[in-house]
């Protein structure tokens, strides 16, 4: 992992650009330290030995979930790490007892819809806020603070009304048509990162003719790729752990998304009069092994993104 | 909108040469920017926020017509002996995850910081958790915590412990939530290890040349430097703890006709779900959404009070 490098002294993260890749925010060390500081013997192993017994802590419920999945009915609660009879049996049941395809891809779809959409206008939307000078500016984006504030249940109940008026409910499209309008924490992170680019840029590309869209889309969108990469990862997570939602609009059980479709097997094969809990523990290997996977593909933007937010006042 | 043209505290002299003849263009344009939230605003918050508070005030199946009741959801709600339960359910939940997950992330998060090379595995390890889907966090309390069977419970009988049962036993049900919302802390680490960063080597030199300890450098040096850091993670996770749901409702609530349901994990937003969509009550779950809003808004403004006291900002960045 390219964590190892102790990418420069950067300094304090003052700078508004909260993403930048090379930047030492996760770098653990500093420069090595002068041996007065050094903790002694005793301290390094109390070290080494509290990271080793939490990291297995953290570690192992995923280890445990794996392993129960690939064990027969009989022997999923039987706590052994290596299956006594290893058997991949539940991943085709789980395939015969539920629509798992469907239920993934229906995922997929809303993720990727759901992540594209919000990507794009937010950082529409905070570049708005970012360039331009106009009336009422602070007004509406103090709104745009605000908004973060809200509790979803303070919006849930006409939400529905108004995706049921539509004709909506019993489809995907309320699980990810509202993010079209934008987020207001990924308004906000963008703007954070907009503001720190130089407006000389945008300025030149003006005198040189360029339209207003024409400076958002070539000139500062690409320079917001790392920006937009963590808002992507972000909302891609979101929407596809999201179970509220699916439990609100989806009403067939075809149209389940992946945390919906959980949840009923639960219903059906745990607290239900089918006891099953071995598919249970498969279905709940495939709900998390693609986010699990998303998450290794962006591991150093997640968690740069996710340093930088609390970082700030 | 008194504000108007007030210039951004940054000064942008490129902008402000323009504002002259370009003002106004610049200000449609800006509009035509900000137009998809403008839009998003009034269709998905402010309206819907109106629409529950007159919902609040009716009876409303989704079936027939909403009829107007006055306060009665109000008068109702003040003597629902479930809401009082959910309440207090919420509340504990809420006291004992907030600050157990303030102590593990900054415990793992100054460790981390002593991990030296490694630190990028174990920062890792830390986060993968987070990543986990909740419903998939609720499988796993049901069946890492199970009372005969589970795994914690079984690591406690070789202390020779008697481990409760932690899905069934009401006085457990909302510790081992607890404990699973430990699991899932990897966001907060990342984010006091980066304001870990920031701590300046000189003031905790100066502390150990005065000769504090470790303990004394601690907390009267690093925690008010990450104070900021400590008081985001602590607004962000009190709301979303006031909200929880998807967890305790995955382990302990069957939707529909089935029934697992353990009053002790009966959350203030579950019973609101169950209200709104499995009862189909939708006025009286606009008033307990009305209440939860004013709840998070208090709480939220007594942290912020706190915050005047006991946040240090350094530098005067922000």
């Amino acid at each position: 992992m390219s964590t190892l490098d102790r990418a420069g002294e950067a300094g304090p993260t003052t700078g508004v650009p909260p993403v930048d890749p090379d930047e030492a925010v996760t770098a653990p060390a500093r420069a090595p330290r002068p041996p007065n500081r050094r903790p002694g013997l005793g301290g390094r192993i109390f070290v080494a030995v509290a990271l080793v017994v939490t990291t297995i802590a953290f570690v192992y419920p995923f280890v445990w979930l794996v392993s129960a999945s690939l064990k027969p009915r009989s022997d999923v609660f039987d706590n052994r790490l290596i299956p006594e009879t290893l058997t991949f049996d539940n991943y085709i049941e789980v395939w015969n007892a539920a629509p798992m395809a469907a239920w993934l891809l229906n995922t997929a779809f809303v993720t990727i819809m759901a992540t594209l959409t919000v990507t794009i206008s937010s950082a529409l939307v905070a570049w708005g806020f970012a360039r331009y000078q106009f009336r009422g500016r602070n007004f509406l984006f103090g709104l745009v603070l605000a908004s973060m504030m809200i509790p979803g249940a303070a919006t849930m109940i006409p939400t529905y009304l108004i995706w049921d008026s539509l004709g909506m409910v019993g489809t995907l499209t309320p699980l990810w048509a509202g993010n079209v309008f934008g987020t207001a924490f990924y308004i906000f992170l963008l703007r954070q990162f907009f503001l720190g680019l130089p407006t000389e840029l945008f300025d030149a590309a003006e005198m040189d003719g360029a339209g207003h869209w024409k400076v958002f889309w070539h000139v500062a969108l690409p320079l917001t790729k790392p920006a937009l990469v963590v808002v992507a990862l972000f909302e891609f997570q979101a929407a596809w752990t999201d179970l509220m939602r699916g439990l609100i609009y989806l009403r067939d059980r075809e149209d389940f998304t992946v945390p919906r479709g959980l949840k009923s097997m639960l219903d059906q094969f745990g607290f239900g009069g089918e006891w099953h809990w071995e598919l249970v523990v498969t279905a709940s290997v495939i709900t998390t092994v693609p986010m699990i996977l998303v998450f290794f593909l962006g591991q150093k933007q997640i968690i740069q993104g996710v340093a930088s937010t609390g970082t700030k006042g | 909108m008194s504000t108007a043209t007030a210039p951004g505290r940054r000064t942008r002299p490129a902008t402000r040469r323009r504002r002259g003849e370009g003002g106004r263009h610049q200000g449609r344009v800006a509009l035509l920017f900000i137009s998809p939230w403008l839009i998003g605003f009034v269709v998905f918050m402010a309206y819907p926020v109106l629409y529950t508070v007159y919902l609040s005030l009716t009876d409303y199946d989704v079936i027939n017509d909403p009829s107007f009741v006055g306060l009665d959801n109000y008068r109702e709600l003040m003597g629902d002996e479930k809401i009082r339960l959910a309440l207090r359910n919420t509340f504990v939940y809420t006291l004992m995850s907030v600050p157990a997950q303030l102590a593990v992330s900054l415990g793992l998060a100054l460790l981390l910081q002593r991990a030296g090379r490694a630190a990028g595995f174990f920062r890792t390890a830390f986060f993968l958790p987070k990543m986990t889907p909740p419903v998939a966090v609720g499988v796993l309390l049901l069946m890492l915590l199970n009372g005969q069977n589970g795994l914690l419970n079984e690591f406690l009988g070789w202390f020779g412990i008697n481990g409760p049962n932690w899905t069934t036993d009401p006085a457990w049900v909302k510790p081992g939530l607890v404990i699973m919302s430990l699991w899932t802390v990897g966001a907060s680490v990342i984010i006091l290890l980066a304001a870990l960063q920031e701590v300046p080597e000189e003031l905790l030199d100066a502390a150990r040349v005065d000769g504090a300890g470790w303990w004394r450098r601690l907390w009267h040096v690093t925690v008010p430097i990450i104070s900021p850091a400590i008081y985001f993670i602590v607004v962000v996770d009190t709301i979303a703890s006031l909200q929880s749901f998807t967890e305790a409702y995955t382990a302990f609530f069957g939707a529909g006709n089935t029934t697992y349901s353990n009053d002790a994990a009966l959350f203030y937003a579950i019973y609101l779900f169950q209200q709104a969509f499995e009862f189909l009550h939708m006025g009286y779950a606009s008033a307990m959404a009305m209440l939860l809003f004013v709840i998070v808004m208090v709480v939220t403004a007594v942290q912020v009070m706190l915050s005047r006291r006991y946040v240090h900002y350094t530098g005067g960045a922000r």
